[in-house]
């Protein structure tokens, strides 16, 4: 499967996970979000920032409570919590999430 | 969401009506040649890759006396086909443990005895053809390995060898499952499943100190690569990464902090997981097994304890003396290795813990054995310790605890569907219908007893059911770690919060 986004063709693994992460653009990530049946609005963004500034910092997408921890200490202890990030992305905030912000798929017994 | 057939938990599980070729279109993802090569296999399917199934698979025969008799020894009786939790949950019939396994006695019949040779359609013979290697890629990685089939073969025919042996095979022709291979690599390269390098490891650990100290008041220390430690903790890194693996980690940092030992994490051994067990190469688990004594010696401890990880505890306790032996190394005196289990239930043993159960009186609980400890293993000093040693844990935690029917826990526990290397989201369906033994046991102790959360000693068994209890109404947060409850229950000397309030499961 392949994402075409800016004249530029995006090409994603069997998963849906983009292959080059540095082809990743804020268009592209609303295209992969609309595959997912997700609506990109604020809340949204703030998550796949975060994980992308912790990717850039440390090459791996944080761990499910740093993410929660992260998003309590910017949106309030209503928010930082693991099932208001299952709200935003249903599929699970670290795979989903994952795939919007263009990095790749955590793996291993999760 | 699904678009499959998720199987009624209402009713007592019977044994399905058959469903042929059911399960056929579900086969993992391909390991791509990247994968392949990291691990010395054959990046794709090789041109003459028959005959070099055939070399390996009597390669493996010559290699282990137990496979030629688990080849020669089934009679058909039938008394595996209705244990295993994929065939009760999809009715395919070629997930009956004994048709499986025929897929590959078919070939060893053809090749390795003289009927099969002279006579082959008189004994059910067959050559490895595309279409039968294809049911061989599909229907091995729909056998997690659990081997509850094998508590009820009056031959004692370990089923999980031959589909090792078969995914061993597989490996050597160029046809490896992605999940396994890739994760096996990432072990290699940076020493955990996960992918998580050491900065990042000691990011979460950071903040994972200071939650423990925002709710208790106590410095809690989760320290890495310290040398002169006395105890070297290997975990599944998914206790570092996934709900609820984490708090069960804290626990564990608890107990070491209040039995006043030191211990360390290992960076370069990050992973207690040996994916190679899975994929039945013991070149892979040797590799995997090695990084730990690595890892000990390098930091000179005296001790090696692993974290609730099952099939880590299944290569540890039986196989790493053989692996990556001998551990002379190491303080005589304790277990060689020690599961965290043992280590809590000493101390609980000892009276050395404090532990306030009303912590966990908002749950009921329940406690899912998970395969690989339960039938590949053991705990503590006397036969059965791996039941009763959880149990006992469990008990001194917690007020309400009731057990799952008889036959479906301990030696007879079921898999929670998603053990083996089946763990991926490209295997969810049959992951969701493989859950639904343990599924309709837990039904009926919530049904009965008021039963709200299930305990697990294994990151596969919880990453697992957080996953698919959802699909059966349960919610995802159902599923805790062992050492959560004693997390919740522990008192610090020096705690200045009560935790009676807080919930486990935020």
């Amino acid at each position: 499967m392949a994402y075409e986004c800016n004249g530029v063709t995006v090409e994603t693994d069997e998963e849906g996970y983009i292959t080059d992460i540095s082809l990743w653009s804020r268009e592209l990530a609303i295209q992969i979000a609309a595959e997912e049946d997700i609506e990109m609005d604020d809340d949204h963004w703030e998550v796949v920032n975060f994980l992308r500034n912790y990717y850039e910092e440390y090459q791996i997408a944080p761990a499910v409570r740093v993410l929660t921890k992260a998003i309590k200490k910017t949106l309030g202890a209503d928010k930082g919590n693991s099932k208001y990030l299952y709200e935003l992305f249903p599929y699970g905030p670290a795979k989903q999430a994952c795939k919007i912000a263009g990095l790749p798929k955590p793996t291993g017994c999760i | 969401m699904a678009d499959y057939d998720i199987p009624s938990i209402t009713a007592p599980i019977d044994i399905p009506a058959l469903k042929k070729g059911a399960m056929e279109h579900l086969s993992p993802f391909a390991a791509a040649p990247a994968h392949q090569e990291a691990l010395g296999f054959p990046g794709e399917l090789v041109d003459d890759w028959q005959s070099k199934a055939i070399d390996k698979f009597a390669e493996l025969l010559r290699r282990s006396r137990a496979l030629k008799v688990y080849m020669d020894s089934c009679v058909k009786c039938g008394a595996c086909t209705d244990k295993c939790h994929y065939f009760l949950g999809s009715g395919d019939p070629k997930n009956m443990p004994v048709a499986r396994q025929d897929l590959m006695r078919k070939v060893y019949r053809r090749n390795f005895t003289w009927a099969g040779k002279l006579v082959p359609w008189l004994v059910d013979a067959e050559d490895l053809t595309e279409e039968l290697l294809d049911d061989w890629y599909t229907y091995f990685h729909q056998c997690s390995q659990c081997r509850r089939c094998s508590v009820f073969c009056p031959y004692g025919i370990d089923t999980a060898e031959v589909s090792m042996a078969a995914r061993e095979i597989m490996d050597h022709i160029g046809k490896g499952q992605k999940y396994c291979n890739e994760i096996i690599g990432k072990v290699h390269k940076i020493g955990n499943n996960l992918g998580l390098p050491e900065a990042a490891l000691r990011d979460t650990l950071d903040g994972l100190e200071e939650d423990i100290e925002e709710d208790t008041g106590v410095q809690v220390k989760l320290p890495v690569n310290v040398k002169g430690a006395e105890i070297l903790l290997v975990t599944p890194s998914a206790d570092f990464f996934a709900e609820p693996h984490v708090d069960g980690l804290i626990g564990y940092a608890k107990v070491f902090h209040q039995a006043g030992v030191s211990w360390t994490l290992s960076s370069y051994a990050s992973e207690a997981a040996n994916f190679a067990l899975f994929i039945g190469s013991y070149e892979q688990m040797k590799l995997i097994a090695e990084r730990i004594r690595k890892a000990a010696e390098d930091l000179g401890v005296k001790r090696i304890v692993f974290g609730e990880c099952g099939h880590a505890w299944r290569v540890a306790y039986s196989f790493l003396n053989t692996l990556a032996g001998p551990f002379d190394f190491l303080d005589p005196a304790y277990p060689i290795p020690q599961h965290i289990c043992e280590f809590t239930y000493d101390l609980i043993e000892r009276g050395e813990l404090t532990l306030d159960k009303s912590a966990n009186d908002h749950m009921t609980l329940t406690y899912h054995d998970s395969c690989n400890v339960a039938r590949g293993s053991r705990m503590g000093s006397s036969p059965g310790g791996q039941f009763e040693i959880p149990r006992a844990i469990i008990r001194a935690c917690c007020n309400n605890f009731v057990d799952m029917a008889a036959d479906t826990i301990r030696e007879k526990t079921f898999c929670c569907g998603g053990g083996g290397g089946l763990l991926t989201d490209d295997l969810l369906e049959i992951r969701t219908k493989g859950a639904a033994p343990r599924m309709r046991a837990l039904q009926e102790v919530v049904k009965d007893h008021g039963v709200t959360h299930m305990a697990a000693i294994c990151a596969i068994c919880k990453s697992q059911f957080a996953k698919v209890m959802p699909a059966y109404g349960f919610d995802m947060d159902c599923v805790v770690s062992l050492h959560q409850l004693v997390s919740n229950a522990i008192v610090l000397d020096g705690q200045t919060t009560s935790h009676s309030e807080e919930m486990s499961t935020e």
